[in-house]
């Protein structure tokens, strides 16, 4: 069995990225995601890496653009005010079916805000964040080891869709530490030949791979936006992940990712402890979302409720699921403040005594 | 069994790795655990704090609002966290550095000169660990052995000297907390 270690989310997501064949990194530092680089810094060069410290996010952003047209596994990662500034490249990447790992360690907004965790950059993940119609595919880890494990899983969802893959996680889960094992992973059996597209030097055998995201003819360009368009459908159909505590018997089903899905499943505990039938439902993936998921449970519990550090935006990806079934409830907080489990918990009775009154708040 | 503990004083007192080496110990034993620092404006000059679960199972929640036992090592900690402890579980506080310990009688507040202990040792640096062993006497979560292991892998190897140093002082707040349940 590998080696226990115990690791910040922020080393054990570098580490991984090393072990899964990383060969660009292109990043700026910012609080609280700054570890993730500094490990890569010490680390990537002598692992068969080339790490840039860039002079701003934008740069980054648009070296990885260029070192993912070239095929290679490439990634950046940052924090809320550093991913804003992002939006324009991973817009083009997203265009130009780029496959590379974007990280997200969220932190409390809006504007330069605080270092606190928050997951207030739901819509901007999620919704676009830049122009045009396109998606990121976006996990959610809620522990160290899935900080690791869902590299691995990005790279190789990237690499299958040729789309950027974004992790989303928040500074908490960043700053604290827990046991995390790598797989037993070979990048080398998992690399997938981009040479058909990718831009790696030409052989006299065929013509010029170009990537453009420039596309003047609208009805090349609606082309370009039917294909991207059927692609995030597969996405849809194939690659949703969740986790389910105890909702086979629930009356209330709290929905909730990331840090808040942890402080939930205490939460459910303690309910539990109370005799209230509660459940989680935790999505591993917010695109593609679980609506299937949500709108299967919505037909068998009294009423859901929601938790998020923002003032409620995953909920509307909820409430649009369960499609006014039963009543959609939301707690959070905002500004890099962390739920704690006993005031979910007294949320909880709230709802649970409250929950045939239909009262939606 | 579960252990949740917070440790919590100014940082520089050995706060963060006081908790990180009782996380490792208690991951060397086989046991969940997790390690939630305080990383905020609170660490850059002020009170600095961790929470550290010791589990049979998987961790739920990271973020805790009520503790089996807190270790407080300075007035602000002590003040934030005496309510937080849960009805008979444990308050241990370095008692140079608090100058007010009225507390609750539902749970075991408990002094400890470990400051002065660590003079004795001729290194006031092994404070935390006094209090570690302190906390260790009040429950067995891990073995004396276990922290020592850990201590291995959490200090640089240019510290390894101070291991049988860090021994004395880990054993030394574990007798402490002996004696007091004796009288």
């Amino acid at each position: 069995m590998p080696e226990k270690q115990l690791m910040k989310g922020n080393e054990a997501l570098a580490e991984a990225a090393i072990r899964a064949g990383l060969k660009g990194y292109f990043g700026y530092p910012i609080t609280p995601q700054s570890e993730l680089l500094e490990y890569l810094s010490r680390h990537l060069i002598d692992r068969g890496g080339e790490f840039i410290q860039a002079e701003s996010e934008v740069a980054a952003i648009n070296m990885v653009y260029g070192a993912a047209g070239c095929g290679k596994r490439v990634m950046t990662s940052t924090s809320s005010p550093g991913y804003s500034l992002m939006q324009e490249a991973i817009s083009y990447i997203a265009c130009g079916e780029l496959p590379c790992l974007l990280v997200n360690v969220v932190r409390g907004g809006p504007g330069l805000g605080t270092i606190q965790p928050s997951q207030g950059d739901y819509f901007q993940a999620v919704k676009g964040g830049g122009h045009g119609d396109y998606r990121l595919i976006v996990l959610a880890p809620n522990s160290v080891q899935e900080m690791a494990d869902f590299v691995f899983k990005g790279f190789d969802l990237a690499d299958q869709y040729r789309n950027p893959v974004l992790i989303l996680a928040d500074g908490a889960l960043g700053q604290m530490m827990e046991p995390v094992t790598f797989p037993d992973y070979n990048p080398e059996d998992n690399l997938v030949d981009h040479s058909d597209w990718a831009t790696q030097g030409k052989p006299a055998s065929r013509g010029p791979n170009v990537i453009t995201t420039l596309h003047l003819e609208a009805d090349k360009m609606e082309a370009v936006n039917l294909k991207l368009q059927e692609k995030y459908r597969t996405i849809m159909a194939n690659e949703v992940m969740i986790e389910s505590i105890q909702t086979e018997d629930a009356d209330l089903v709290l929905v909730a990712y990331g840090l808040t899905s942890r402080i939930a499943h205490k939460a459910v505990e303690l309910a539990r402890n109370d005799g209230l039938k509660v459940g989680l439902l935790r999505p591993k993936t917010l695109f593609p979302f679980p609506s299937q998921h949500l709108a299967v449970l919505a037909d068998q519990v009294t009423s859901m409720m929601v938790v998020e550090m923002s003032a409620g935006q995953m909920v509307e990806d909820v409430r649009l699921a369960v499609n006014g079934k039963v009543p959609v409830y939301f707690q959070g907080r905002m500004g890099g403040v962390i739920p704690q489990p006993d005031e979910l918990l007294k949320r909880i009775h709230q709802v649970y005594s409250s929950s045939s009154t239909q009262v939606n708040s | 069994m579960k252990h949740e503990i917070v440790i919590a004083g100014f940082g520089g007192q050995g706060v963060l790795s006081m908790g990180m080496t009782l996380a490792y110990a208690g991951m060397l034993e086989n046991k969940e655990v997790s390690w939630m620092p305080s990383y905020g404006p609170e660490m850059r000059g002020g009170t600095a704090n961790c929470t550290v679960i010791i589990s049979d199972q998987p961790v739920s929640s990271p973020i805790l609002n009520s503790f089996d036992i807190a270790v407080v090592l300075n007035q602000p900690s002590f003040d934030k966290f005496q309510p937080m402890v849960k009805p008979h579980g444990y308050l241990l506080y370095e008692q140079d550095q608090i100058f007010n310990a009225d507390c609750r009688q539902d749970i075991h507040a408990i002094g400890i000169s470990a400051t002065k202990e660590a003079h004795a040792l001729n290194n006031k640096r092994a404070m935390n660990m006094i209090m570690l062993g302190a906390l260790l006497g009040t429950n067995a979560i891990v073995d004396i052995p276990s922290v020592i292991n850990a201590l291995k892998k959490v200090l640089p190897e240019r510290h390894h000297h101070l291991l049988p140093l860090n021994k004395q002082a880990l054993k030394k707040g574990q007798g402490i907390i002996h004696q007091v349940a004796e009288v």
